[in-house]
């Protein structure tokens, strides 16, 4: 193990680097920034043995502002590096920070197999449904009818939900963030990382200069009470600004339906109570859109499997050593099999 | 020319033979690769030096007796030291007409082909392509020719271990291989021994073969032979004592990366994705856990490679591997690599290309791709191994050099080298100098881009406390590795990695002569899996007192330091290569020499005679 415990707390600020922080000004990654420091205090993360690996893209500079070590890596690829730096040591606290052209257009792929082979991370996707840095054309997650430098008269080809994706690749932890909401970042940034495999966290970004306000419509102060929910495993799901509006399963429809809590005859015990294990349960709130839906925020899906990826393939190594014929002796391996002297 | 040369009649009735060539040519699902390895491991326990050359056909299950699913093996064996599988064969077995059709060009006149009869029919001799019986329309006059109908012997040699027609059928090649031993006198037991190793759960069947190879034995024996069949006996080589065993590239390479990493004291990460024919090498990998190797079959190329440079970034020693278009895949990575000076393997198992080009035939052609193959000024280190024995130390000095170098290093193999199979003479572990690393742990004045007398940066595991950094593509601040967009800092950069890249070549041995003299009238230069042609070629020409020598790199990125002066010395200087020319290409542009190619891209190794001739046509002109 080379875990090494802190010598006192740390503050949000002592996970800062020295480097100037380069996002435009008013970009929602500044909170997201703020939020990760803030819960690695929290957490009291050792910077020694805490990893930052990103590929490349707005989100991508996050590792140069964390006082812990870091990889840029290249455009998608960062699961992939995380993987090999896991599998080489398992004791390692990663984190994957990426936006959504990274994760899913060009490292689609990636993302698919670290989260369907459990590797041990906390893969972070900054969704602001743009290309920021290569300075705004559309995104796999943006909306039809986006128009952008590459899209003049809209785009035509439909999005991608990324923890619809998620959870389709087998996820075994998925959550929602949105960097204006700094109360409740913190505090689901620790939930996904305490979870054993593979957690992924979507935190919805506003990229103020290429696609601002595309969130606004759930993110404004006026809307949002109506069209955010948060989910808590165990608890009814209940939002608005009086707190009456609820989801109710209807089982001959097989869909979730919003109703009004003292309306119709519905009362709380007519509401849907979420349960984080059920993933069906899980692809239905992550599909929740506005107007018709509010957006689902928090930990969306959470069932743990017994052993991460790189946990499993030690253990087999380790299995596999027990019984190994040469017991890594070289000379061993080169004389097994057949073999002849020549005199 | 290597092989086929009679010598003497014995008492024995047995000729005396210095070498002889024999292929094994069949139907992919024949069982041709395992009858070919058996009568390897017979001949190399006869005490024969010999080489291999497996052949197969691209597609897993070509439809049964056409010409593209024929599979073939050739061995070449002999009582002096064998280098090539040989150019012209002395014995062809064929297995069926579309076996014949292939492989009956490369019989030498006079030579042996023996044709299971009970193989040719109608059907088959249109599926592979003869209009009529070739064995009777005159296709195989100057040849001699033993008709068996081996399929109807080996059914009735296995008729009472009760197998059905279909698995009775199977021990055919066991039966030709019983009759190919009593030919050169070889013994049955190596290959007895290995069936009932093989099959100990299905007895009946290791019977059966068994049995199939002494009747074939048998046969041989007490059938009446036409008179111009003979038998050979070909006497054990002179070659170096000591404990040997057969070995191919692939199983040597893997040997080696171990090695190398016990040697470096590293873990290793092998990420690798299945791609033909670099896949065996992870395959040899993946069972060697007991070595601290973890592998990993990542979902693409570039995933391998990623991984492996996690791995390194870890504190392993990342290594990936595959053949041409999963190295075009890689590039970026590999760049990348280079970029944060991580050690890092990139094994390529060169194949015919370009795009998906020949993937189960041999070629060189990846030689501008390693050297040159990246944006940027993106130097490496490129390492070559020559043959499969040989591919073991290359293992290990590509992991020296990565460890030392703190960069990636690119380990160039083939089809050829990986599937080849040779005897090797078993090296000894302790007479290997380690190279341990060191990883630093130290905070004090730490920069993560300072650099040591070789010009490498230091190495630092995550989780190491007080030296936490970032790394990245960016280009980096010469001694801090923050960011930098500094123009003088780029230049400065740029000439750092490749002043350290370059360097390697003080720490590299000068360049020997393989064969032959340090100057002279002509020098055959040399790389890869051409080493065993170039060199009997060599051999051949110098005893007729033709003033050539043979140079062979291990080094081709950076050349050793004294290449350039040694070329010099010679009138002119041959580049035998399987490309359109490429190592050519960087010789002239390094040393103004202006060689002359012989090029070469027919999937096959160089026949002897090739390099001979060529060797003439720039001497005699
Ligand atoms: S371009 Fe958009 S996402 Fe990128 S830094 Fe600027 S505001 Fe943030």
């Amino acid at each position: 193990m080379t875990v090494q415990t802190a010598p006192e707390k740390l503050l949000p600020k002592d996970y800062a680097t020295d480097q100037e922080v380069r996002w435009c000004p008013g970009c929602g990654d500044y909170a997201i920034l703020k939020a990760v420091q803030k819960t690695l205090a929290e957490i009291e993360a050792d910077p020694a043995n805490t990893v930052f690996i990103s590929g490349i893209g707005c989100a991508a500079r996050f590792p140069y502002y964390m006082e812990t070590y870091g990889f840029h890596t290249i455009h998608g690829r960062a699961p992939a590096f995380a993987t090999g730096i896991k599998l080489a040591n398992p004791d390692l606290d990663v984190w994957v920070v990426g936006g959504d052209g990274d994760g899913l257009s060009i490292g689609g792929n990636h993302t698919m197999h670290a989260i369907r082979r459990n590797v041990d991370i906390t893969y972070l996707l900054f969704n602001n449904e743009i290309y920021g840095l290569t300075k705004g054309q559309y995104s796999p997650t943006s909306r039809l009818g986006t128009r952008s430098p590459s899209t003049p008269h809209g785009s035509i080809d439909s999005p991608v939900s990324a923890l619809q994706f998620a959870l389709g690749a087998n996820a075994r932890f998925v959550a929602r963030g949105i960097d204006r909401r700094i109360d409740h970042l913190p505090g689901l940034l620790a939930k996904s990382h305490a979870h054993k495999g593979c957690s992924f966290v979507e935190i919805i970004q506003n990229c103020i200069v290429y696609n601002d306000g595309a969130f606004e419509h759930f993110t404004e102060k006026d809307v949002k009470a109506e069209n955010q929910v948060e989910v808590e495993h165990g608890q009814p799901i209940i939002w608005g600004a009086d707190g009456n509006k609820a989801l109710q399963f209807d089982a001959k429809t097989f869909k979730l339906e919003v109703v009004t809590i003292g309306e119709n005859g519905v009362t709380e015990a007519d509401v849907l109570v979420h349960d984080e294990k059920n993933r069906l349960l899980a692809q239905m709130i992550a599909a929740m859109e506005p107007p018709h839906f509010p957006i689902a925020i928090g930990v969306l899906f959470n069932d743990p499997d017994d052993f991460s990826y790189e946990q499993a393939v030690h253990a087999q190594n380790d299995m596999v050593k027990q019984n190994a014929k040469h017991a890594g002796d070289m000379n061993a391996l080169l004389r097994s099999g057949a073999t002849w002297t020549v005199t | 020319m290597e092989g086929g040369t009679a010598a003497a009649q014995l008492d024995t009735g047995r000729q005396e033979m210095d070498s002889a060539v024999v292929r094994f040519a069949g139907d992919s699902g024949d069982g041709m690769q395992l009858t070919g390895s058996q009568f390897t491991q017979a001949t190399a326990l006869a005490g024969n030096d010999l080489a291999t050359f497996p052949d197969f056909p691209a597609e897993i299950r070509a439809p049964v007796g056409t010409t593209f699913g024929v599979s073939a093996f050739q061995i070449n064996f002999g009582a002096r030291q064998i280098r090539t599988s040989g150019d012209e064969l002395d014995v062809l077995i064929a297995m069926n007409p579309a076996a014949l059709k292939v492989n009956l060009e490369d019989v030498r006149k006079g030579g042996l082909v023996i044709v299971d009869t009970g193989s040719f029919t109608d059907k088959n001799f249109r599926k592979a392509g003869y209009e009529s019986d070739p064995l009777e329309d005159g296709s195989v006059d100057g040849f001699r020719v033993l008709k068996i109908d081996m399929s109807r012997l080996t059914m009735e040699s296995v008729k009472e271990f009760g197998l059905s027609q279909k698995e009775g059928l199977r021990s055919k090649n066991m039966w030709a291989l019983g009759l190919v031993y009593w030919l050169f006198d070889r013994d049955t037991e190596v290959t007895a021994n290995w069936l009932k190793g093989k099959f100990a759960k299905r007895p009946d069947i290791a019977n059966a073969n068994i049995g199939a190879m002494m009747a074939g034995h048998a046969f041989g024996e007490t059938a009446e032979m036409p008179e111009e069949i003979t038998t050979h006996v070909i006497p054990p080589a002179n070659i170096k004592p000591g404990l040997y065993r057969a070995v191919t590239g692939s199983d040597a390479m893997a040997w080696g990366l171990c090695a190398g990493s016990q040697l470096a004291g590293t873990e290793m990460l092998f990420a690798g994705y299945p791609i033909t024919p670099a896949s065996a090498l992870l395959h040899a990998l993946a069972p060697l856990k007991d070595f601290n190797i973890t592998t990993f079959q990542a979902e693409d190329e570039i995933a391998a490679v990623c991984a492996a440079i996690g791995g390194s970034y870890a504190g392993a020693l990342g290594i990936t591997s595959s053949s041409g278009p999963g190295i075009a895949l890689k590039g970026e990575a590999i760049g990348l690599a280079v970029a944060v000076e991580l050690p890092l393997i990139i094994v390529n198992s060169q194949r015919g290309g370009p795009s998906t080009g020949l993937p189960t035939k041999t070629e060189q052609s990846d030689l501008y791709q390693a050297v040159y193959g990246r944006n940027g000024d993106t130097p490496l280190a490129v390492v070559s191994c020559s043959g499969p024995g040989d591919a073991f130390h290359a293992a290990i000095e590509a992991c020296r050099i990565a460890t030392k170098y703190m960069t990636p290093v690119m380990l160039l193999t083939d089809g050829y080298i990986n599937n080849a199979s040779e005897p090797w003479l078993i090296p000894d572990m302790a007479d290997f100098e380690p190279f341990p690393v060191t990883y630093r742990t130290d905070p004090e004045n730490f920069q993560p881009f300072s650099r040591d007398e070789f010009l490498a940066r230091p190495w630092v595991k995550p989780g190491t406390p007080g030296l936490m950094h970032r790394i990245g593509g960016i280009e980096k601040d010469y001694t801090s590795g923050n960011i930098s967009y500094d123009a003088m800092n780029h230049q400065r950069m740029t000439d750092v990695r490749r002043d350290k890249i370059l360097n390697i070549a003080n720490d590299i041995p000068e360049q020997a002569v393989e064969l032959g003299n340090d100057s002279g009238k002509l020098a055959v230069l040399g790389w890869g899996s051409t080493y065993g042609p170039i060199n009997r070629a060599v051999a051949n020409l110098r005893e007729d007192g033709v003033d050539v020598s043979h140079i062979h790199l291990r080094h081709i990125w950076p050349l050793p330091r004294n290449l350039g002066d040694l070329l010099g010395q010679y009138d002119q200087v041959l580049i035998p290569e399987m490309n359109d020319g490429q190592l050519i290409t960087v010789i002239r542009s390094e040393y103004l020499i202006d060689a002359i190619p012989l090029n070469k891209v027919t999937g096959k190794p160089f026949k002897i005679n090739e390099i001979e001739n060529a060797v003439h046509g720039a001497i005699d002109n």
